[in-house]
């Protein structure tokens, strides 16, 4: 069983790397308006980078935790910026909930998402509200837990998720930037959708399509 | 803009390329392709000199890689900290066995990078110190001044680190000496024209025709106030107090100026500006010891100048006069 689901997260990161490349622009411009609009070009490096390492492993024998750790040392070597750093946490730790875990069942997502929110926090020292992809993250992995303890299905479950990084991503134009380069621009950043944080709810939509 | 590119992605690739082809007899490229190294790096028994950063500063970071200077210089992505990896490997490029310190500047991205690589180094038992940079004034009140960016004055950290680290000293006392010249740093930047990564194709942030962002960082972060584009002598006074209102140094104090254009700004412009910026320093007495003009530290083509004022002690002013080998003579 962990080879299909070590197939199914590497078929994650293909959709993830899919959707970042399809929406590059996009986040770039979103991150011309409080950033330096590099934002798009750096996700798509790292996801390009993510996927050539996954197509290296033996996705037969690999568990689904080699698979995160793949994802998290392909990530941190092709990416610098902040946002290597927190994604390569944020997989690694992932990799850290699921070892030893063969299924991915509704818990180990709920674990996953946990680890990636507390990884990015631990990582980037933000907090909830200072306009940024933990926005997205934290929301998203209460959601999975609330929905867990709530006996939820697996498409309710993901209908949870989703719809908490979709609304985390939207609240960040009320913000104002505390953390990262749209910091300098204080007030003058309200207004603008953060773009890590719109790039996390990409992702975390890519999460629910695929697993 | 019109640009000499090849490929908008391949930008930094070709920058470092033709850049370690033209300085062979001073540095050398690491396997690693994103990390340059002075030639005969590293030292035994010397105390490694590391930095690293976004490109699109050039000369730095790179152009101040050489003897006496940094070791190694990790490269990042065009205004993007360079990979965690890339720090690590030039750490290990530089390691002759005394330790490395890592003189960086106060960026999100290379505080977590540079923190990643310090890890994995102590994991092949290398020492590590750091110092990071904090000398642009207008990125926050002095209260916060942990908050503030590094610019220009990383210059003289990587000098007077590279000057000490030459002496033979431990890697407390380089790091020391280096925290020391950062601390004694001040800059302040205006910009008057904003500048465009060529993969984004547009920049990123605007500046009025006939008005000036004083305060303005190495990255187009915004000011402390947009205002009329007033004459040089006007802008000059106006860097002068803002540096030296910050500063608050007693009189007598010696200092180094740096004027550093911000890319698109001719040199002849930032003579101008030092006409000012001397007679302004003097007026406060204040000895300037040693002034440099030129594009030291730049943002792309942003048009814009900083001015960068460190106050020297014996120790610095002994320093300032090692001899540096590296593409930016200092």
């Amino acid at each position: 069983m962990s080879e299909t689901a070590a197939r199914a997260l590497a078929q994650m990161f293909e959709r993830m790397s899919g959707v970042i490349e399809t929406e590059k622009d996009h986040l770039s411009e979103l991150d011309g308006a409080i950033g330096d609009g590099d934002h798009g070009i750096t996700m798509s490096i790292g996801f390009k980078a993510v996927t050539a390492a996954l197509a290296a492993l033996d996705l037969d024998s690999a568990s689904p935790s080699d698979v995160m750790s793949t994802a998290a040392g392909g990530f941190l070597d092709a990416v610098g910026a902040s946002t290597g750093p927190l994604y390569a946490t944020g997989f690694r730790r992932a990799a850290q909930a699921l070892a030893g875990r063969g299924h991915l069942d509704l818990a180990a997502c709920r674990d996953m998402l946990a680890a990636m929110s507390e990884g990015i926090r631990d990582r980037g020292k933000a907090q909830r509200g200072d306009k940024t992809m933990l926005d997205v993250w934290m929301p998203a992995a209460e959601a999975a837990a609330t929905a867990v303890a709530n006996g939820r299905s697996k498409p309710e479950f993901w209908k949870a998720v989703e719809i908490a990084a979709e609304n985390g991503a939207a609240a960040t134009a009320t913000m104002v930037a505390t953390k990262g380069r749209a910091a300098r621009l204080r007030e003058r950043s309200l207004g603008h959708t953060d773009p890590g944080a719109a790039s996390a709810a990409m992702l975390i939509k890519a999460m629910a399509a695929m697993l | 803009m019109q640009r000499f590119i090849n490929d908008p992605d391949l930008v930094v690739e070709d920058t470092v390329k033709g850049f370690v082809k033209a300085h062979s007899d001073i540095v050398r490229l690491a396997e690693n392709p994103r990390v340059v190294v002075a030639k005969d790096a590293p030292f035994a028994g010397k105390v490694g000199v590391v930095t690293g950063g976004g490109s699109g500063h050039e000369p730095a970071f790179i152009g101040y890689t050489g003897k006496n200077m940094l070791d190694a210089v990790a490269v990042g992505e065009l205004f993007s900290s360079p990979t965690a990896k890339s720090f690590h490997d030039a750490i290990r490029e530089a390691n002759g066995g005394k330790g490395v310190v890592v003189l960086y500047g106060n960026y999100a991205g290379d505080n977590m990078n540079v923190k990643m690589a310090a890890k994995l180094a102590a994991k092949d038992g290398i020492e590590i110190a750091t110092v990071v940079a904090n000398d642009d004034v207008c990125s926050a009140p002095p209260e916060e001044r942990e908050k503030r960016r590094g610019v220009a004055g990383e210059i003289f950290m990587w000098k007077m680190g590279g000057a000490k680290a030459a002496t033979g000293a431990s890697l407390e006392e380089v790091r020391a000496t280096a925290q020391k010249a950062i601390d004694n740093c001040r800059s302040i930047g205006v910009g008057l024209g904003p500048c465009t990564l060529p993969a984004v194709g547009h920049p990123n942030f605007q500046i009025e025709p006939g008005t000036m962002e004083v305060g303005i960082g190495h990255h187009g972060e915004p000011g402390v106030r947009v205002e009329k584009l007033k004459t040089a002598e006007e802008v000059a006074r106006d860097m002068v107090k803002i540096v030296l209102d910050d500063h608050n140094l007693p009189e007598g104090t010696e200092v180094a100026v740096l004027v550093s254009g911000l890319g698109a700004t001719p040199l002849n412009e930032l003579y101008i500006l030092n006409d000012t910026i001397e007679s302004e320093i003097s007026a406060r007495g204040l000895k300037i010891v040693k002034t440099w003009i030129g594009n030291y530290f730049t943002s792309l083509e942003m048009v814009g100048a900083t001015l960068t004022v460190m106050a020297l002690d014996d120790e610095l002013k002994t320093l300032l006069e090692v001899e540096t080998r590296c593409t930016m003579a200092l």
